[in-house]
């Protein structure tokens, strides 16, 4: 397992578990949690400065950007436009190449938009991004991301923050086969078990928000998802048996007494 | 003495009074803004943070500062 990496971008990491820095009640809870959760990557959201209140601590206080990679993302953009604008500053704020593009399409749903979704991907790419896609479970729509340039393909597991679980596994396991990059599972995850499934299906990592920030107990629900990421891939390596409908005993037949 | 002339700018969405030719780099230092922390726009263009202090500020200047905040 000491070899089995991660890789996106050609970039290396050692934990197959992405988190987000949201919905955390304090930023020092946000910090620990990470911490806990052994994660080399954590989403961070590009926002106004408060220039009113200059006291407001600054995540960068609390996650160290030189000993963890920020994933800079577009939450909260509805157009191409606005996701643009948005990674470019991101860009400028400390020379991040490494980003996830989500365009939402729904304020209710918040599934993605995926023209809108693909055309940015297309600019970004161009424009020296290395861009990890939030995108619908649609093997066809992975595949058109995976053309114009995508670093990595982030299918959502459900909608973002329902908890739901991965309602699709059959098309996230379509997705995993038919491409050569990454496949992070994104969005919709509700307890641990959801991560190892997603692992199980042969994904290459998952990203994890909610479920993790809104547990009632965030730092052990990190440690779970931690622990879950790592037994789903050993799992999968592990290569699991074939399903059949009749028993099979575990203990040798003969010699019965 | 010439009195210094008044313009409105407008900072991360709230107005704001400030010298005509204020450059942009003690705008920033004025507000205690950490640039190595932070991204800048005036007017939608990403402005380059070594050039601040050639900047100066005109009348219905747009200027965004963003970072970076807790986010999935």
């Amino acid at each position: 397992m000491i070899n089995d990496k991660l890789i996106i971008a050609k970039k290396k990491f050692n934990s197959r578990l992405i988190v987000g820095t949201g919905k955390y009640k304090t930023m020092s809870e946000c910090a620990k949690a990470i911490k806990l959760s052994g994660a080399d990557i954590v989403t961070v959201a590009v926002r106004r400065v408060n220039i009113s209140d200059k006291k407001k601590p600054l995540l960068m206080d609390y996650i160290d950007p030189k000993k963890i990679t920020y994933l800079p993302n577009t939450a909260g953009c509805f157009t191409s436009e606005e996701a643009l604008r948005t990674l470019r500053l991101a860009r400028e704020i400390g020379g991040w190449k490494l980003v996830k593009l989500e365009v939402l399409g729904d304020k209710k749903n918040l599934f993605p938009d995926m023209i809108e979704t693909l055309r940015s991907t297309e600019v970004l790419t161009k424009e020296g991004f290395k861009v990890m896609v939030y995108c619908n479970d649609d093997p066809l729509m992975a595949k058109r991301l995976e053309n114009v340039g995508a670093s990595a393909i982030m299918p959502l597991a459900a909608p973002i923050g329902s908890g739901l679980g991965i309602l699709n596994p059959t098309n996230i396991k379509i997705i995993r086969s038919q491409t050569k990059l990454p496949v992070i599972v994104d969005a919709g995850l509700g307890q641990a078990s959801d991560a190892t499934i997603a692992m199980e299906l042969g994904c290459d990592g998952v990203l994890a928000n909610t479920a993790i920030a809104k547990a009632k107990k965030p730092f052990l629900m990190s440690l779970a998802f931690k622990d879950a990421v790592i037994a789903g891939r050993q799992s999968y390596l592990a290569g699991r048996i074939e399903k059949t409908i009749y028993g099979s005993a575990s203990s040798p037949t003969t010699g019965i007494i | 003495m010439k009195k210094i002339k008044k313009i409105k700018i407008k900072v991360n969405g709230k107005f704001s009074t400030i010298n005509e030719n204020l450059s942009l780099f003690t705008l920033l230092n004025q507000l205690k803004i950490p640039l190595k922390k932070v991204a800048i726009e005036l007017n939608h263009e990403i402005v380059d943070k070594k050039k601040l202090n050639n900047i100066k500020l005109k009348k219905d200047d747009k200027i965004e500062i963003v970072h970076f905040i807790g986010g999935g």
